[in-house]
């Protein structure tokens, strides 16, 4: 156990945290494991409601393990598990009895390279809806057209709805991928590094969509670029070799970190 | 000093030989490589040069509307093989779609690193490279024994046996090229993996299934051994009747090209023609459908 350092952290943040209104999310005693390799070590933290949480770290250390525990998108690689539990507005997601598709609705996932599916615009927004909704074809349209706009792709695409997807530009396709989480309306929202695979304009635009989701959405984001988190997040987790290393508000985080690792690697000395 | 200089001189004039040695080498390899093409390609040309010359002298009038001739008699075509082929191979390739995709799926979606998997995968390898002549005995002792006589069905099972390993093989490679994130994004939308399957990783390798399935066609079109032993052939007019022996293409030119008489081995090289022009067809198309894919 490397519990013996991690405590005191973990309590310290828990009262800090407790300026970001209510818990949406709750992680306790985390553990995660790649065959027999260790990934994540006890960790403890709360997302809170509608708040952008950026998961920073150097790369390994945890930070894309952890927001794919939320949506126990992992499951898919048979040797891939996690131990502890993950509290979705108290019911706990690690539970066995857990319906994973049903969860997945609730939880919506952005990855880090655009994946639409290779059929049409609207068919791609409206693939989530028509897995767990049947709507007559006028709602579904309205639907579509909400959703795209929440996306803030409407007036590029609203001529085209029966093109390819593929046949977007990758910062546009991102955007179709947010339009096809958005759709299914779901509670919290995971973000992989979304704008990694972008330049800058695009990466622009995605920033102020995740800012103005927030209204909505509780936000995870996992980034690897730490003006993107200071930019667009109210709390950030900062992560190392598996660990939770510190967790408050952003600028506080930012500004005046309490542990040395935390202000080494913002300050770029390692990572 | 002095060692350091001798040292300089020797690596000079070994380099030197080095490089003659290796000037030689490469022009020895350059040649034995283009003469080998050029062997195989005036091999290949030949044969299609004289397949192209005594083909089209057996295109008559008569080729595609009558059924093949007596033995000795003139004129006739070769209309009811024709036909008889495009039914086996529609049998056949009807049969072994479904199943090549399925276990192609299975063996890229469900199967991923599973014993079974590997073991299946395995045994699909050995069948795709397997003497077509044991799978036309195969179905002979299956069917054509028990049912007392050579029929249209068995020369269609025998034929989807053959296309089924190479339908499994390209299904797998090709769904095995469609990205991880794509299945995980359809995933975390809450799709249960038939609809992954189904809506999102067929159909983004769509194109590369039908190649397939089109490469497995042009495959069987041509195939002799597995028919001798289940459709034979029949002389008189396609019946519809696919419970008697079916006419077919490769047969027919193994009979008739081996025959004494000239209108026989003209027709014969005529249906050569036929299969080959066909099989090249499929050839093309198999390339034109995957083409947008690529340049994707």
């Amino acid at each position: 156990m490397n519990a013996a350092s991690a405590i005191p952290t973990v309590e310290l943040n828990r009262n800090r945290a407790d300026e970001g209104g209510p818990v949406r999310i709750a992680v306790k005693d985390l553990n995660f494991y790649y065959g027999s390799f260790h990934g994540l070590k006890d960790v403890n933290l709360d997302f809170h409601d509608r708040q952008v949480t950026a998961l920073i770290g150097p790369s390994g250390c945890g930070k894309s393990t952890l927001l794919r525990c939320f949506n126990r998108i992992y499951s898919l690689y048979p040797e891939q598990r996690a131990e502890g539990e993950i509290l979705l507005d108290g019911e706990n997601i690690l539970s066995p009895s857990i319906d994973l598709n049903e969860l997945r609705s609730r939880i919506g996932m952005v990855f880090q390279k655009p994946t639409p599916f290779p059929m049409s615009i609207y068919d791609n927004v409206a693939f989530g809806l028509r897995l767990y909704e049947k709507l007559p074809k006028s709602e579904l349209d309205g639907r579509i057209e909400e959703s795209l706009r929440k996306a803030a792709l409407w007036d590029e695409v609203k001529d085209k709805l029966r093109q390819q997807g593929t046949g977007l530009s990758g910062g546009q396709q991102q955007r179709l991928c947010i339009a096809r989480t958005v759709a299914q309306k779901p509670e919290v929202i995971l973000f992989d590094e979304p704008t990694s695979a972008l330049d800058p304009i695009s990466t622009g635009r995605i920033e102020e969509l995740i800012e103005q989701l927030r209204d909505e959405f509780t936000i995870v984001i996992v980034t690897h670029n730490m003006q993107q988190a200071a930019r667009i997040s109210q709390f950030t987790a900062f992560m190392y070799l598996g660990q939770l290393v510190e967790f408050g508000p952003t600028n506080r985080m930012f500004m005046n970190p309490t542990e040395r690792r935390t202000q080494d690697y913002i300050t770029g000395r390692f990572g | 000093m002095d060692a350091s200089n001798t040292i300089t001189t020797t690596t000079g004039r070994r380099s030197g030989r080095v490089r003659h040695g290796r000037r030689v080498a490469d022009r020895v390899l350059r040649i034995a490589c283009t003469g080998a093409t050029l062997v195989g390609a005036l091999v290949l040309g030949s044969i299609l040069v004289m397949l192209i010359v005594q083909g089209v002298r057996g295109f008559t009038p008569t080729l595609f509307t009558n059924p093949t001739p007596g033995p000795g008699s003139e004129g006739g075509g070769i209309a009811n093989a024709i036909l008889g082929s495009l039914v086996l191979t529609g049998i056949g390739i009807l049969i072994a779609t479904p199943i090549g995709v399925m276990a192609g799926t299975y063996l890229a979606e469900y199967g991923r690193g599973s014993k079974l998997a590997a073991l299946i995968r395995f045994l699909n390898d050995i069948l795709l490279s397997a003497p077509s002549i044991l799978i036309g005995l195969f179905v002979y002792t299956l069917m054509v024994r028990p049912m007392g006589t050579y029929s249209g069905w068995a020369g269609g099972v025998a034929l989807a046996i053959i296309a089924v390993p190479v339908i499994v093989r390209t299904t797998e490679d090709m769904l095995r090229l469609v990205p991880g994130t794509l299945r995980e994004a359809g995933a975390a939308l809450g799709a249960p993996p038939s609809t992954v399957i189904m809506s999102v990783t067929w159909r983004a390798a769509s194109a590369g299934i039908v190649t397939g399935i089109i490469l497995a066609l042009a495959r069987i079109a041509g195939e002799t051994a597995p028919l001798l032993f289940t459709a034979l052939n029949n002389n008189s007019w396609f019946s519809a009747n696919l419970m008697g022996g079916v006419a077919n293409l490769p047969v027919m030119i193994y009979q008739f090209a081996l025959s004494p008489y000239p209108n026989w081995q003209g027709l014969a090289w005529a249906g050569a023609l036929l299969i080959t022009a066909t099989i090249l067809a499929l050839s093309i198309i198999a390339r034109l459908v995957i083409k947008p894919q690529a340049s994707r």
